[in-house]
């Protein structure tokens, strides 16, 4: 029957799945519990706000993106484009829907975001590659003028900007950095979770099809331009979420500059550096991309005593990232997920090297 | 030989790349439940001609019958649905995903449960999923690919690949599969195999199979019926033995004696 060589990878390559199936709910309920148990008694406001809310409010976004361009194929530099609309849109339910629970605006900003990227996404059915991208970018920079050139988006306020009119839940008030980061890892949590079911089901499945090879999905039988639409709509559910939560939950208060072209490049880098077409890899690759600035302030203070102008951190930081996204690009496009994965491979055989 | 024998019929099909004609007025028909085989030398239109039948391309003429009803042109999607399975010459398959996953892609058209039944697991969707599973299983079993299923099909062997395509247009259940050279770049225990898997779902399932093949000794063996093409036209048509003594199939091989 079958000869051995064709035996012998394929046992090899199959091993760390299940090793993965088995292993994955134990380190997650363990993540669960500390985020939602530990990290509130131990957390301090720094933390939350500066660290833990905006790198969670990154995942939530990156993986919006990595719906549409991980798992579909469809590469999109228009993220934070989509993100405003979920942000002005929410602001407008709470404030002309009196009586809108906080939940309801968020999921009515999300929807009204999938819309819009529905509309964006239609050219996908004659646009492939880096004309559809192009085409992603003209979103961006149309959406950003929108919610600059008409007042009524942010009710007429003379700095125009944008800052949520209440942040309730059943009665409790979620202004405090814990009710935020509450309010952040809840929706996050539940998100992911229906992220997971997506990308498992036939719909998650579709996409993949599409992304790998798109005349072979509709010679089978899958509706190409329908799913592509799909999927542009959903991530862009995902950025509108993320998008309210970025000016409410972490922001305070937003502008349409708080959604520029730059937080676009943010989200993409975090799902390349964090892995294409992985859920998990989105929380790597926002918690790299949030933690690096960090990591660098640090140790510019050890190394030259504080000496060093913040400015050039900055840069460096730039040039880090650029280098980074370049490395990753053409060594290990599936990001540092991967590498995690092929880490702990290797540290489950480790005494053996072959 | 009635219409209703007919699985497929082609009829006058003509088709033309910037003049130069791939086919040219093409006729024949494959019985239900047989397995047909195309041959022909490189360039002769076989591959042009399944492009047709599954709508990928547009013939210039004639009509192409399938389950008596009529096509000028079918879209590829149409052809799905309505129960016409394709593999590819160079392989088409999702190489990031596992070889199950690529298989159940085969079965999306027979989803039923809705986008939010499936974001949110409800159980109606997870029954689907299950059901889904369990044919997957079903074929990875009869193709004998079990060792491979959760391997990303881009990493393996060639001759597997092809046998993971056959297995992702089987499970949607065609009623009729069109092979683009299955055994291609096979060493001779692969075809064998593969000749057997193929023989084992024509007889097994009663799926009419047309299918292109360069190894003469293989389609001899395989089919009952041959259709010789050269360039562009038809230039044999019938059992195997009556295709081997048709001086023009010999001429089309061996070229003319003068």
């Amino acid at each position: 029957m079958t000869t051995l060589s064709h035996s012998l990878p394929a046992a090899h390559d199959s091993a760390p799945v299940e090793l993965l199936r088995r292993r994955l709910p134990w380190g997650l309920l363990a993540l669960l519990a500390v985020a939602f148990g530990l990290v509130p008694w131990l957390g301090n406001d720094y933390w939350l706000n500066a660290i833990l809310i905006p790198f969670l409010v990154l995942s939530l976004a990156g993986l919006g993106l990595n719906l549409l361009t991980g798992y579909t194929g469809q590469t999109s530099v228009g993220a934070a484009g989509f993100m405003a609309v979920g942000a002005f849109a929410t602001y407008g339910l709470l404030l002309r829907v009196p009586g809108l629970p906080l939940p309801l605006a968020l999921v009515g900003g999300g929807l009204i975001a999938a819309g819009v990227g529905f509309l964006f996404g239609i050219p996908s059915n004659r646009i492939k590659g880096f004309y559809l991208m192009v085409t992603t970018l003209a979103a961006q920079f149309f959406l950003e003028w929108v919610f600059t050139k008409f007042p009524w988006f942010y009710n007429y306020a003379s700095s125009g900007t944008i800052s949520a009119p209440r942040l309730e839940l059943l009665g409790h008030d979620l202004h405090s950095p814990l009710g935020r980061y509450l309010l952040v890892l809840g929706s996050v949590v539940l998100l992911t979770w229906v992220a997971v079911n997506l990308v498992r089901s036939q719909i998650g499945r579709n996409w993949m099809a599409i992304r790998d090879m798109d005349t072979a999905a509709a010679v089978i039988g899958i509706p190409v331009d329908r799913y592509k639409r799909l999927a542009f709509a959903v991530s862009s559910f995902y950025l509108g979420v993320a998008g309210a939560l970025w000016a409410f939950a972490y922001l305070g208060t937003a502008s349409a500059g708080s959604f520029d072209i730059n937080r676009s490049f943010q989200i993409l880098f975090i799902i390349i550096i964090g892995g294409m077409g992985s859920i998990a890899g989105n929380f790597v690759g926002a918690a790299f991309i949030s933690l690096l600035p960090l990591l660098l302030n640090q140790a510019g203070q050890w190394l030259l005593g504080g000496n060093v102008d913040a400015g050039q951190l900055q840069n460096l930081q730039k040039i880090i990232f650029g280098v980074l996204i370049i490395w990753f690009l053409v060594k290990e496009p599936e990001g540092l997920i991967r590498l995690l994965s092929n880490l702990r491979e290797r540290l489950a055989i480790w005494p053996l090297r072959f | 030989m009635s219409i209703a024998e007919n699985i497929l019929e082609v009829r006058d099909i003509s088709l033309s790349f910037k003049g130069v004609k791939a086919i040219d007025a093409l006729s024949f028909a494959v019985r239900r439940g047989e397995i047909c085989a195309l041959i022909g030398p490189n360039g002769a239109g076989k591959s042009s001609l399944l492009n047709i039948l599954n709508g990928v391309y547009r013939p210039d003429a004639g009509e192409v019958v399938f389950e008596a009803e009529h096509f000028q042109r079918i879209q590829p999607l149409e052809a799905a649905r309505r129960g016409i399975g394709r593999t590819f010459q160079n392989n088409a398959l999702f190489k990031k995903m596992s070889v199950i996953d690529n298989l159940l892609t085969g079965l999306s058209r027979h989803a039923q449960s809705g986008f939010l039944a499936q974001s949110l697991g409800l159980p109606g969707a997870r029954r689907e999923a299950r059901q889904f599973r369990e044919q997957a299983e079903g074929i990875l079993e009869f193709l004998e690919l079990q060792p491979w299923r959760d391997v990303a099909v881009g990493s393996l062997a060639y001759g597997l690949q092809k046998r993971v395509e056959l297995g992702r247009a089987l499970i949607a259940g065609p009623r009729l599969l069109l092979l683009d050279e299955p055994m291609a770049g096979m060493n001779a225990a692969e075809k064998q195999e593969m000749s057997r898997f193929i023989a084992d779902v024509n007889r097994d399932l009663g799926t009419t199979v047309v299918l292109i093949e360069h190894d003469i000794q293989v389609v001899m063996g395989l089919s009952g019926h041959v259709v010789v093409l050269d360039y562009g036209r038809k230039v044999g048509d019938g059992t195997p033995a009556e295709v081997q003594a048709n001086p023009e199939v010999i001429a089309a091989y061996l070229g003319t004696v003068h």
